[in-house]
């Protein structure tokens, strides 16, 4: 009666074991250094122009659209606290971890998925290497460090889109801008939007590590796989974000 | 023969790695009543045989008939549900990963889809047993240049020396998996397991191919499973033996005595035994892989 249920209760159970492992692994010998840094610079390196050009136009988007609602409340000089508030505690992270999603949990289903049918893991495997010691500790460890980079990055880009907007069509000073955009952010702010890349990364690479590792039926199961990875890791972002909401706004 | 025959020169490796082979009595390879299920799928179906040391068997079989899980089950690449297998004469069921690591790093395998890391180029490929095993087994680290050494003399034994700096999809399929076979013996493992090593092959490569496994075994004695769809490839196993002075295969009758077939149906082993046996069978499945020229 509960077989529909089994399937994603086995799929959760496998990855929980797989997250396990890959976390155990940080702790031991080997370490693969030159994959971890190899890594970094495809998730971070890779994915810096489109995770730049994205927060600054989320910034100018962001100004444009406020700045009539607070004209009617003649607010217009809060536009920084308001552009900086939600960059910094949801549209940054969120928008970052999104863009490394698809670019990277896709990247690494494929990547680990191809390597899964061609036998490459088993071989690993056969020739004496743990492949989530090799192959999906890397990965984690350097999505955990480049993405919250990437968001800080993020975030400070779309502060300048929004300083473009107030600037060019709202009258704003430089300082006035930039002042009430510092000033507002507090302590619990700057905490949630980092923690939130943080904890987005270790979803994005265990999901496409996961996706990857258990691709079956060739090459059609590669682009399964790349798919799936995308979409489950997505929607965890904003299953996660939501869910850690409540909690920082009661702090 | 033994590898102190070897006449020198013409060894495809230094006498300082011929394989710590098994005494005679434990069996290489031992299957008792292994079941693996897929599911619905039986992929390993009550499957029992063994073989000794040195020996050969051919494994025949349809697609999905479970001769590819027969051998990842066997260095515990995956784990069946029920019965035993032992290599030699160590359980293999129910041991955790990194206690496998030590007896895989005893087998050579060549993998049915070449398994071949294409991040690396081939010379790194083949080096890889060597870089990553020593530590499992606790032997010494080889130097750089003893591994670059048997790098080497691994690439010549397949006739690929020139390839050591290209990377695997820069290599026809053929030349593919004559390196997938350098790396599988590059460690002298006393067994070597072959999945489908001619499959998609012109019917030249295939035979040098064949003529590599041949030669591979009888210059070290090395326990050898073949997986195939070509009868043909089970004949030369049984029928010939390289000769290492003139550098060709020879008809031989001694390899018929230590070769024998399994025929796979649908994770059944439902024939072993010698050739003669084989060509005598009734059974029409059987029959459909024991014709020669038969695909
Ligand atoms: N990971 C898996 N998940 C589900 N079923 C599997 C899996 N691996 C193998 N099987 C099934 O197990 C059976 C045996 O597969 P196996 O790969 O051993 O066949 P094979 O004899 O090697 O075939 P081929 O000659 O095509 O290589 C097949 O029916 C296959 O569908
Ligand atoms: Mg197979």
């Amino acid at each position: 009666m509960l077989d529909f249920l089994k399937r994603p209760v086995e799929t959760f159970q496998e990855f929980v074991l797989l997250s396990g492992r890959a976390f155990r692994n940080i702790f031991r010998s080997p370490h693969y250094a030159d994959d971890i840094l190899l890594q970094m610079d495809i998730i971070g390196a890779g994915s810096l122009f489109i995770v730049s050009l994205i927060g600054f136009f989320s910034g100018v988007v962001m100004a444009l659209q406020m700045s009539r609602a607070l004209a009617t409340y003649g607010a217009q000089g809060k536009i920084g606290e308001i552009v900086s508030i939600t960059l910094v505690r949801e549209l940054g992270p969120v928008l970052a971890s999104l863009l490394v999603a698809g670019r990277n949990a896709s990247g690494i289903a494929s990547e680990l998925g191809s390597m899964r049918v061609t036998e490459q893991i088993d071989a690993m495997r056969a020739l004496g290497t743990d492949p989530i010691q090799k192959l999906v500790t890397p990965r984690l460890i350097a999505t955990a460090v480049v993405l919250p980079l990437l968001t800080i990055i993020a975030d400070f880009l779309g502060l300048v889109g929004g300083y473009f907007i107030a600037a060019t069509m709202l009258d704003i000073t430089r300082s006035q801008y930039w002042s009430s955009a510092w000033q507002v952010l507090e302590y619990n702010d700057l905490t949630q939007g980092l923690i939130k890349p943080f904890l987005f990364a270790i979803v994005i690479a265990l999901v496409g590590c996961y996706y990857g590792m258990h691709t079956s039926g060739g090459t059609q199961g590669v682009g399964r796989a790349t798919t799936k990875a995308v979409v489950v890791s997505s929607v965890w972002i904003f299953v996660i974000t939501s869910m850690l909401d409540p909690l920082f706004v009661n702090l | 023969m033994t590898p102190n025959e070897l006449p020198a020169g013409s060894a495809a490796f230094p006498a300082a790695v011929i394989p710590r082979l098994p005494a005679e009595s434990t069996p290489t390879v031992q299957f008792q009543d292994v079941c693996l299920s897929f599911g619905e799928v039986h992929a390993l179906d009550h499957v029992s045989f063994s073989m000794n040391p040195g020996e050969t068997r051919v494994v025949l079989g349809a697609a999905g008939s479970g001769k590819t899980m027969l051998l990842k089950t066997a260095v515990g690449l995956v784990m069946p549900n029920s019965g035993h297998i032992r290599l030699f004469g160590e359980e293999v069921t129910g041991r955790k990963e990194a206690q496998l690591f030590d007896l895989r790093a005893r087998v050579g395998i060549l993998f049915q889809e070449g398994g071949l890391f294409d991040s690396l180029i081939i010379a790194e490929n083949v080096a890889y047993p060597l870089l990553n095993q020593h530590a499992i087994e606790q032997s010494h680290a080889p130097s750089e240049a003893e591994v670059k050494q048997r790098v080497r003399e691994a690439l010549r034994f397949v006739e690929l020396e020139h390839t050591l700096d290209k990377f695997p999809s820069e290599l026809s399929g053929g030349m593919r998996r004559r390196v997938g076979i350098a790396r599988a013996v590059v460690t002298a493992p006393a067994l070597v397991l072959y999945d489908s090593p001619t499959a998609g092959l012109d019917p030249i490569t295939a035979n040098t191919i064949i003529a590599l496994i041949l030669k591979e075994r009888d210059l070290r004695n090395t326990a050898t499973i073949m997986v195939t769809h070509r009868y043909q490839d089970g004949h030369l196993m049984a029928n010939f033996r390289y000769n290492p002075s003139s550098g060709e295969i020879e008809p031989a009758a001694s390899s018929q005595k230590t070769t024998r077939f399994l025929v796979m149906r649908e994770g059944r082993v439902i024939f072993e035994g010698s050739q003669p046996e084989l060509l005598a069978s009734t059974d029409p499945y059987v029959q459909k892989f024991a014709r020669p020229g038969s695909a």
